[in-house]
């Protein structure tokens, strides 16, 4: 797949500090103000979810379903606060239509961290399957979005993407790749 | 029918007219969000109001939009309109509402039982659930019929006011909406902005 290609080397942890990808994700929404975080939640960001619960500077709950997160960010946007939501790949899945409907039309910069199940080990053959649906739907609205595989990339890839996010006022997906995660695997 | 359908007492009333009714009542600038469709047609047509907030599609995202603009805005009071064929897209969004608990949040549902811009199919709900019901149990514990025009607005000062967010359902007749809002995203959101204070006009 385009992620084996684009990225051949193995768990990129070096150059990186001590700080883990969690923590990295956490202090750069909090640098960018981001500070309501609705979410779906997956095994993967579940280290993630549970700091952001831990920081009294977070605002952070579960939704019902993904499309119900960006509603609250969007409107949590126009009324001057800044939000990110947290979703697994099948929960982007249903998000096609308040992608088109809400945030692309209305300029929202709305940010989404995607933690992406479907490929590098998956043992759900449905994962792999709608993991296959996300990229076409996110280049179909010309989304900006970046698999991010390396620690050591993560800070800026973030940082840089939340900023042009906000001042361009268009949607980011950030895809957590297995490769950064270490992703889910058949015996968890 | 439901036990709790057999027991509403409530008037049928007009869409346009209780939006009317809500609109006349705001003097702080409160938001509104308008849903999809006739809900948001009707809030056009009882007057743009720089607070207000049109939805041009993503059915059923009323209250989560509402509740985004109630989270950043803790002072200011947030209506959102909503169908019923509408809510029934995202009924889980009453459980995280009723968890958070935004005292600044008041929603307001037009049950006319059907999609009434599609060809005026019955909802699923229509014959066999009750919104009121749906709600309550979803852990609004604030949520209410509204009897009639009169009972309508006494719901909604008794929201302004509430510590809890508020849900009024009201039974509608089968009209559809009495304008057309005009369909510009980008100045419907700048707008919006504008009039919530967050930001300048250039």
């Amino acid at each position: 797949m385009a992620i084996a290609e684009q990225q051949t080397s193995p768990q990129a942890a070096h150059g990186s500090g001590d700080r883990s990808w969690h923590e990295i994700v956490l202090q750069t929404l909090k640098r960018n103000e981001i500070d309501l975080v609705p979410y779906v939640p997956d095994r993967v960001l579940t280290p993630l979810i549970k700091s952001l619960h831990a920081d009294p500077f977070f605002t952070t709950f579960a939704t019902a379903r993904e499309e119900e997160a960006v509603g609250i960010v969007s409107g949590a946007w126009m009324g001057g606060r800044r939000g990110a939501v947290l979703m697994q790949t099948s929960g982007f899945a249903t998000l096609a239509n308040v992608l088109a409907s809400l945030a692309v039309p209305y300029q929202i910069p709305l940010i989404m961290f995607v933690s992406e199940r479907g490929t590098l080990g998956e043992f759900n053959y449905g994962q792999s399957l709608v993991c296959r649906t996300m990229r076409p739907v996110l280049d179909s609205l010309a989304l900006e979005h970046h698999t991010i595989t390396r620690l050591d990339e993560l800070e800026f890839i973030t940082d840089r993407s939340i900023k042009q996010a906000v001042t361009t006022q268009a949607p980011v997906a950030l895809i957590l790749n297995p490769l950064l995660t270490g992703g889910k695997v058949f015996d968890k | 029918m439901s036990p709790a359908m057999e027991n509403r007492n409530t008037k049928i009333m007009n869409r346009f007219d209780v939006t009317s009714r809500l609109i006349a009542k705001l003097k702080n600038e409160e938001a509104v969000i308008g849903g999809i469709g006739n809900t948001n047609f009707d809030l056009w047509a009882a007057g743009h109001r720089p607070q207000n907030f049109y939805m041009l599609g993503s059915m059923g995202l009323a209250f989560p939009i509402a509740l985004g603009v109630a989270l950043a805005q803790p002072d200011r009071r947030v209506f959102a309109l909503e169908g019923d064929g509408s809510l029934l897209m995202q009924l889980g969004a009453l459980s995280t509402i009723a968890s958070l608990k935004p005292k600044n949040l008041i929603m307001i549902v037009m049950d006319n039982g059907i999609y009434q811009i599609t060809g005026a199919q019955p909802t699923p709900a229509a014959s066999v659930a009750d919104i009121v019901a749906i709600a309550l149990g979803s852990g609004l514990s604030n949520s209410a019929w509204a009897a009639d025009e009169e009972d309508f607005e006494r719901l909604v000062e008794a929201a302004m006011s509430a510590a809890e967010p508020s849900l009024i359902a009201v039974r509608i007749d089968d009209k559809p909406g009495v304008g057309t809002t005009r369909r510009d995203p980008v100045q419907i959101r700048e707008r919006f902005m504008h009039g919530l204070g967050v930001r300048e006009p250039l």
